[in-house]
This record gives structure tokens, C-alpha cells and sequence, in this order.
């Protein structure tokens, strides 16, 4: 059973053969390309290609990656189609980011400071409302107590946004109305977080694209605010990148980070037919954890990052 | 974050100078250049495969022009291609039913609901047309709230429904409110779907089944990766839009996404999102977007123009007569008025990559030519076919003549002196097989 089978075990019976052919193709194409085959040769790196640039793990990355194969496959000669794949598996999971110790926080919030103060950065559309409300309700299910902050003031209906999420994860949401100062909503939040004891803080913000220098520099002034009430808040810097994204997402990954400091990523809409590769480079490059994936928009589609399902995603197995 | 195409073609194509024709052997390195920058823009994977493919058969076998690079010249094939491509047909937003039913579909935050306002704001303001908005989105919380705000904003009537969560019948009540109201368009909001989700895809073909709209848009985020085909090829089997939409084109995204679904679909491309605000909307210019997709300045422009100027014919009979050490001051006025031809010189050197933006800070005289001009047509037919004849007492007379200081002569000769010793070598450099450049950088 892959990845996906996993995740779409209860929507399983309304999936169409779409899904299924998506998968077959890919599936049967890595397969092709490791069946019949002992070792690897021009016509397997051909195919391992395609299928690494068609899920936007990006040509400089697919060509890191390939070179690894290649040397790989010349210093252990006649490799066989389960250690290829073992090969294949440990050498893309290699370039993902981890270890870094935000991402070892869990939802248990073992060893973490409280209130745990997370920031959520990315640009329009990604998906940072819904993965708030359900982290949200990840939270809260393990018996947390969660406080949101609803720091988009400025796209139409965000805070009812928000304020819906709140209600369905069963939290309190610090909302100070629309067009008000980003930082007043964000410094309240966690004022009121450490002040009534909560256990963690989220705040949304506005999407913006990463290019808008005013906007990036309203994002550090946010966080700096909250470092007034929390000298080192926030804890965790979410940024969300949307999988069906390109190679765009470097650039984000880039400025986000330049402004904020990102120090986790989510990467949302993975329940799509997008593959969402492009994290690999961005881990790699950025030494970033993916911390989260979004399978959906419920409520419970949220899961905590595999590297190995999720490489084996990308070859549809 | 990317190298542009230009640059990594000027050095690609360090094996094709000398050689006067793109062959199959040459230009291979070449083609694989401009197929990892498609991929690098998020050009569909198949596409920009198929898409090399065909800008290698248009490059085979023509002829290199001398004053220009071979890598210019296959630019220019990208572009005109990839120009080609995206354009096509114009793509006006059909008006012509009444009322007008325009329906919105796409991918979860694609940017359909502010598209909707955008587009009301448009009709509205630019084409003078009375609108209503209909909020078919059941699904994402406050959906019909953003709506609403947004219709206000734009000073349109909005119909919503918070109990009813059928948008079929949703959109149904709205047609028959807005015909009973005499307005004119009503553009149909729905929520965000994954073309894999067979039962929402059901859903918005079933709104489109009971509606019949006249123009359906397929909104599409222009920050799209590979899935872009895939997602607008369900869409299309589904709904059979009539045209695209790319959203958030004001962030730094090359864009592929819009030569991988204009090739996958062919349908056009009618608008451009530029930001969050009601007026960020724009009409689609694909000369505009091949641009952006190959990263690079208005070189295809400057090469364009060059190549128009230049005549081939003329050139080899210059080239006789600089190897014959005969090329004089007429010669020389020719090519001053085929310089200029090519424009304001400021304008063509800004044209350049790189160039363009360090340019504008200097003052460059556009005049710089007129002096020259003015002092050779001070001369005689006899003087400017021979000019060693021009000696003291002839010179005294051209500037009195053109009412220049002697000096300005003198200069004027000893310069062309040093051009033509110049020209004597570079031609004999090009017919050794070295390629000239252009010699603005
Ligand atoms: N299928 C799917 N849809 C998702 C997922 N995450 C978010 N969405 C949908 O994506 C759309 C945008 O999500 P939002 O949470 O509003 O995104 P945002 O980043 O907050 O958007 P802005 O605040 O406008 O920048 C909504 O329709 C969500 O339901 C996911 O993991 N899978
Ligand atoms: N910068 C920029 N942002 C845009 C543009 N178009 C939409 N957005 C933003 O993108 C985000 C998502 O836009 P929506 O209109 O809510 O997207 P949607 O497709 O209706 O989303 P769902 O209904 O959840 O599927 C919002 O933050 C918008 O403000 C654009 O052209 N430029
Ligand atoms: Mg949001
Ligand atoms: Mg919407």
C-alpha cells in the first residue's frame, strides 16, 4: 500500500479512475524502468529524470540527484532492482532537512517552551488559514490549550475566516476586526497566550507575494512586536508552500526566510495530483524541515512529514 | 535566482561561432539550453520537449547572419515560437448572450473570488455593463462573507444564500433575480476543487448543465509547476471552458503554466491577475509573457530589428569592397543611416540585457551621428568615393562647408582611417571563421 492509498483511505470509494491512472502511469513507469533492469543504465536515469522534472523537484536538484545515482551506481556495480530502489529512496530523502529541533516538537509539545508561539508566513492562497484550524484541532485533540491569533486584517472576510476555524477546532481566536495593524493583533495574541497560561499561540497572517518589499517588511515588523511580549517568540516559523507550486517556491522559501526566518515548512493540497518536489531543493538548500503536509480540507487533513512516503509518492508506489 | 536564457546561450553557443549554419550537431547543446529554461520557468516537462523539438527544426539549416550571434538568432526562433504559441486568436471575453452567465472554476486558492470582483469591477467600470455576482461556494468558510465584501467594494449587488447549499439551485435563483432586474452580466463564484474529485467535478458540470453560461473561465495561479497540464486538461474535458484566466502574475514567477495549458488546451489565455486590489486586472499580452518565461531583455527586438535592416546582398559587396581596401565615405554614410534606422541608440542599447537599466542614468547624444553625417555631406561625390584625395586646402573647405572647426574634420579622418584598418581585419577574422559581434558591449 503507498502513500496515497494511506491517504485517501476514507475518501477512497469517491475517487475515480483518475486518481488510479495517475498513479498506474507513474507507478508503471518507475517500474518499467526498474524491472528488466539489474543495474542502471542511460535509459533508467532517462526515466528517473522525467519523473523527478515532472514532479518540480527542479533541474539543478534532479541533476544533483542523478549524479548521486550515477556515482552510486559506478562505485557499487550490478546493483539489483530492491537496492536500486533502496538506493533511489536514500539518496532523495537524503537532501530533506531534519533534525532540526522545531521539528521534533510534536503536538504532545514535548520539551517546548510555553506558550509555543507559531507564525504563519507564505503567499496568496497556499493554504495558512486551514492548516492553522487544523492544527488547531490537532492541538486541542491532545489535550492542548490553543489560542489563535487572526493577524490577517486585510484580504475580504479573513478573521471570519479564521473565526470559523476557531469555532469547528473548539478555540478562542484573538480578533481585533479588519484593517487594524497586523502587529496590535499579533502582539494581543500572545500577550493573552502567556498572560491566561494558553500552551500554544497561532497566528495567521495576510498571504503576500514575497517579491513586495513593503509587505516583507511588515512581516518582521509583526514578529519583532511579538518579541516585546515574548523575547523569543515566535518559536516556530511556518512558512506554507502550495505543492502544485514550481520553481517559484525557491524564490519564496528565499525571501520568506530572509524576513522571518522560517525555520519549518508545510506543504499543503498533496491530496492533488501535484507532487510538490520542489520542497526537496528547498530543504536541501535552505536546511528547512517540512514539518506538515495537507491531504485535504477537513478538519483532520493534516499530517506530520514522512520523508520516505513522501519520495515514494513521487514515484506513485 | 535563475540564469536568463541569454547568457546561458551566449555560452552554449561558444561551440557554434565560426560555423555560418546551425546544424543538427551544433545546435543540440544549444536546444538543451533552452529546454532546461523552459523547465527552470515551469514549462510542462512533455511540452517543453515537444516545444524544443520544433525550434530545432525551424533553426536546421539557417543561415547564421554575420551581425549576429547564432545564439541571438535561435533566440529569436524561441521567441517568435513561443510568441506564436500563446497568442493566437484574439481572446475577448464573449458578451454577447443576455443576460451574460460567466462562470468561474479552478483549483482550491487559485484566486477565483477575487477574479470575480475583479472582473465585475471591469465590466463595470470599463465596459459600462450592469453586474451581479452569485456566491456558489458552500464549502470554504466565510466564502460567501469575501464575496460579499468584495461586491461591495466594487458596488455590485451580490446574491447569496447561507441556508440553501446547492449550488446548483444557488446559481439557478441568482440568473432568475438578475433577469428580473434587467442586469446585464452575472458571474457565478464557485468553490475551489481538485480535478481528481470526481463528485465536486460533477458538481460545477452539473451548475454548468443547468445554466448554460456563455463564457466559462478556468482560473488558474500563475505560480503553477508541472500539474498545471494535467489540472487544466480535467477542467477543460469537464467544463470545455472558453478561455484562462492566470492569476498573481505581480509576483517574480516566470510562468510557464501558461504555455503549458495555452499548448495543452489550446484556449486562450483572456486575463492576467496583477495583485489583490479590485483593478489589478489586465488583458493577456503573450509577446509580454514568451518574454518573461525566457527571463530575458528586449534582445529579440534589437536582433529583430537588426535583422530587418540588413541586407544581405549589400553586406557581401561592403565585405569586397573593405577586403579591397575600398570602402569609403559613401559607404560609410550608409551604414551611419542603417544604424540609425535601427532606432534611438539609446533605446537599442537598452535592449540589451543588462544594459538596460544602467543606460538610462547616462545621457547618450542621440545626435552623436548628425556631426559625421553633416560633415560627409559636405564633401563631393568625388571626395567621399575617394578619400585620399582629401588633403589640407579640401578639408579647410568641407568645414567651412559644414560649418564645423577643421579640427572636427581632421578627427572626422583620422578615425575613419582607423575604421577601415579595423574593418580589414575583422573581415578577414570572419572569413577565417570567427564570428563578429554586434560590438555594443
Ligand atoms: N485540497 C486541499 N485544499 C486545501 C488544502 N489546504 C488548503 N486548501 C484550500 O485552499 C484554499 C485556500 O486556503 P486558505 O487557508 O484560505 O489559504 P491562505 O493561504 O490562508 O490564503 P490567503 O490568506 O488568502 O493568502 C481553500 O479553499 C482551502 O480549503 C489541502 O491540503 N488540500
Ligand atoms: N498578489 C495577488 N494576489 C492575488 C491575485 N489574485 C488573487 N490573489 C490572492 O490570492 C488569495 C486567494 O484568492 P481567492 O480569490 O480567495 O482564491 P479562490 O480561488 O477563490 O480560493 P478558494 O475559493 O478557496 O478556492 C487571496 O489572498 C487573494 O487576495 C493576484 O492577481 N495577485
Ligand atoms: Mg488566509
Ligand atoms: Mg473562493
Amino acid at each position: 500500500m503507498g502513500f496515497f492509498d494511506f491517504l485517501y483511505k476514507e475518501k477512497k470509494e469517491q475517487l475515480n479512475k483518475g486518481l488510479e491512472k495517475t498513479k498506474v502511469s507513474l507507478f508503471s513507469k518507475i517500474s518499467k524502468a526498474l524491472l528488466g533492469k539489474s543495474k542502471i543504465d542511460a535509459a533508467f536515469l532517462d526515466d528517473l529524470e522525467e519523473i523527478l522534472l515532472s514532479s518540480d523537484v527542479g533541474v539543478k536538484t534532479t541533476i544533483e540527484i542523478i549524479n548521486r545515482i550515477e556515482k552510486r551506481a559506478t562505485d557499487e556495480k550490478f546493483l539489483g532492482e530492491n537496492e536500486l530502489n533502496k538506493l533511489l529512496r536514500d539518496e532523495i530523502s537524503g537532501l530533506l532537512d531534519d533534525n532540526a529541533l522545531v521539528a521534533k516538537i510534536d503536538f504532545d509539545l514535548t520539551n517546548a517552551p510555553k506558550p509555543y508561539i507559531i507564525m504563519v508566513v507564505g503567499v496568496n492562497g497556499v493554504g495558512k488559514t486551514t492548516t492553522i484550524g487544523k492544527l488547531a484541532h490537532q492541538f486541542q485533540s491532545s489535550g492542548k490549550k490553543v489560542l489563535l491569533g487572526a493577524a490577517d486584517t486585510f484580504r475580504a472576510a479573513a478573521v471570519d475566516q479564521l473565526k470559523i476555524w476557531g469555532t469547528r477546532a473548539n478555540v478562542p481566536v484573538v480578533a481585533l476586526g479588519m484593517n487594524v495593524d497586523p502587529s496590535a493583533v499579533a502582539f494581543d495574541t500572545v500577550k493573552k497566550a502567556v498572560d491566561e497560561q494558553f500552551d500554544v499561540a497561532i497566528i495567521d497572517t495576510a498571504g503576500r507575494l514575497h517579491n513586495k518589499v513593503g509587505l516583507m517588511n511588515e512581516l518582521s515588523k509583526i514578529k519583532r512586536v511579538m518579541q516585546k511580549v515574548s523575547p523569543d517568540a515566535p518559536h516556530e516559523i511556518l512558512l506554507v508552500l502550495d505543492a502544485s507550486t514550481g520553481q517559484n517556491a525557491f524564490e519564496q522559501a528565499k525571501q520568506f526566510t530572509a524576513a522571518t526566518e522560517v525555520n519549518a515548512l508545510a506543504l499543503t493540497k498533496l491530496d492533488g495530483t501535484a507532487k510538490g518536489g520542489v520542497v526537496i531543493g528547498i530543504s536541501n538548500e535552505f536546511k528547512i524541515p517540512v514539518k506538515y503536509i495537507g491531504v485535504g480540507e477537513g478538519m483532520n487533513d493534516l499530517q506530520i512529514f514522512n520523508k520516505n512516503e513522501f519520495v515514494d509518492s513521487l514515484f506513485g508506489e | 535566482m535563475f540564469e536568463n536564457l541569454q547568457s546561458r546561450l551566449e555560452s552554449a553557443f561558444k561551440t557554434l561561432k565560426g560555423q555560418g549554419r546551425i546544424t543538427e550537431i551544433n545546435v543540440a547543446e544549444t536546444v538543451k539550453e533552452i529546454r532546461k529554461a523552459l523547465l527552470e520557468a515551469d514549462v510542462n516537462y512533455k511540452i517543453a520537449k515537444e516545444f524544443t523539438d520544433k525550434v530545432k527544426e525551424e533553426a536546421l539549416g539557417q543561415n547564421v547572419i554575420t551581425s549576429l550571434q547564432p545564439g541571438q538568432l535561435l533566440v529569436k526562433i524561441v521567441n517568435d515560437q513561443l510568441t506564436a504559441l500563446l497568442g493566437g486568436e484574439v481572446a475577448e471575453i464573449n458578451l454577447s448572450s443576455s443576460p451574460n452567465i460567466i462562470l468561474i472554476a479552478g483549483l482550491q486558492g487559485s484566486g477565483k473570488t477575487t477574479f470575480t470582483g475583479k472582473l465585475a469591477y471591469y465590466l463595470k467600470n470599463k465596459k459600462n455593463q450592469s453586474v451581479m455576482l452569485a456566491a456558489c461556494d458552500v464549502y470554504r468558510p466565510a466564502a460567501i462573507d469575501q464575496l460579499k465584501v468584495l461586491a461591495e467594494q466594487v458596488g455590485v449587488p451580490v446574491y447569496t444564500d447561507y441556508e440553501t447549499k446547492n449550488p446548483v439551485l444557488i446559481a439557478q435563483t441568482a440568473i432568475a433575480k438578475a433577469k428580473e432586474q434587467g442586469i446585464k452580466t452575472i458571474i457565478i463564484d464557485t468553490a475551489g476543487r481538485l480535478s481528481i474529485d470526481e463528485e465536486m467535478m460533477n458538481e460545477i458540470y452539473n451548475v454548468k448543465q443547468a445554466i448554460s453560461p456563455n463564457e466559462v473561465l478556468f482560473v488558474v495561479d500563475a505560480m503553477t509547476g508541472q500539474d498545471a497540464v494535467n489540472t487544466a486538461q480535467a477542467f477543460n474535458e469537464r467544463l470545455n471552458f472558453d478561455g484562462v484566466v492566470l492569476t498573481k502574475l505581480d509576483g517574480d514567477t516566470r510562468g510557464g503554466a501558461a504555455l503549458s495549458i495555452k499548448s495543452a488546451v489550446k484556449k486562450p489565455i483572456k486575463f492576467v491577475g496583477m495583485g489583490e486590489k479590485m483593478d489589478a486586472l489586465d488583458v493577456f499580452y503573450p509577446e509580454r509573457m514568451a518574454q518573461r518565461i525566457l527571463g530575458m531583455g528586449d534582445i529579440v527586438s534589437l536582433v529583430e530589428k537588426a535583422q530587418m535592416v540588413y541586407d544581405e546582398e549589400e553586406a557581401s559587396k561592403l565585405n569586397k569592397k573593405i577586403a579591397a581596401n575600398k570602402f569609403d565615405f559613401e559607404d560609410f554614410y550608409t551604414q551611419i543611416q542603417q544604424i540609425k534606422k535601427m532606432g534611438n541608440l539609446k533605446d537599442l542599447m537598452g535592449m540589451i540585457p543588462g544594459v538596460g537599466k544602467a543606460i538610462k542614468e547616462i545621457d547618450i547624444n542621440d545626435d552623436a551621428f548628425k556631426e559625421i553625417e553633416c560633415i560627409i555631406q559636405s564633401m563631393t561625390p568625388k571626395e567621399r568615393k575617394n578619400p585620399e584625395i582629401i588633403n589640407g586646402s579640401r578639408r579647410a573647405r568641407i568645414a567651412k562647408g559644414s560649418g564645423k572647426d577643421v579640427q572636427k574634420v581632421n578627427q572626422l579622418m583620422k578615425q575613419f582611417e582607423e575604421m577601415k584598418k579595423m574593418m580589414k581585419t575583422v573581415n578577414k577574422m570572419q572569413s577565417s571563421g570567427r564570428n563578429m559581434r554586434m560590438g555594443f558591449k
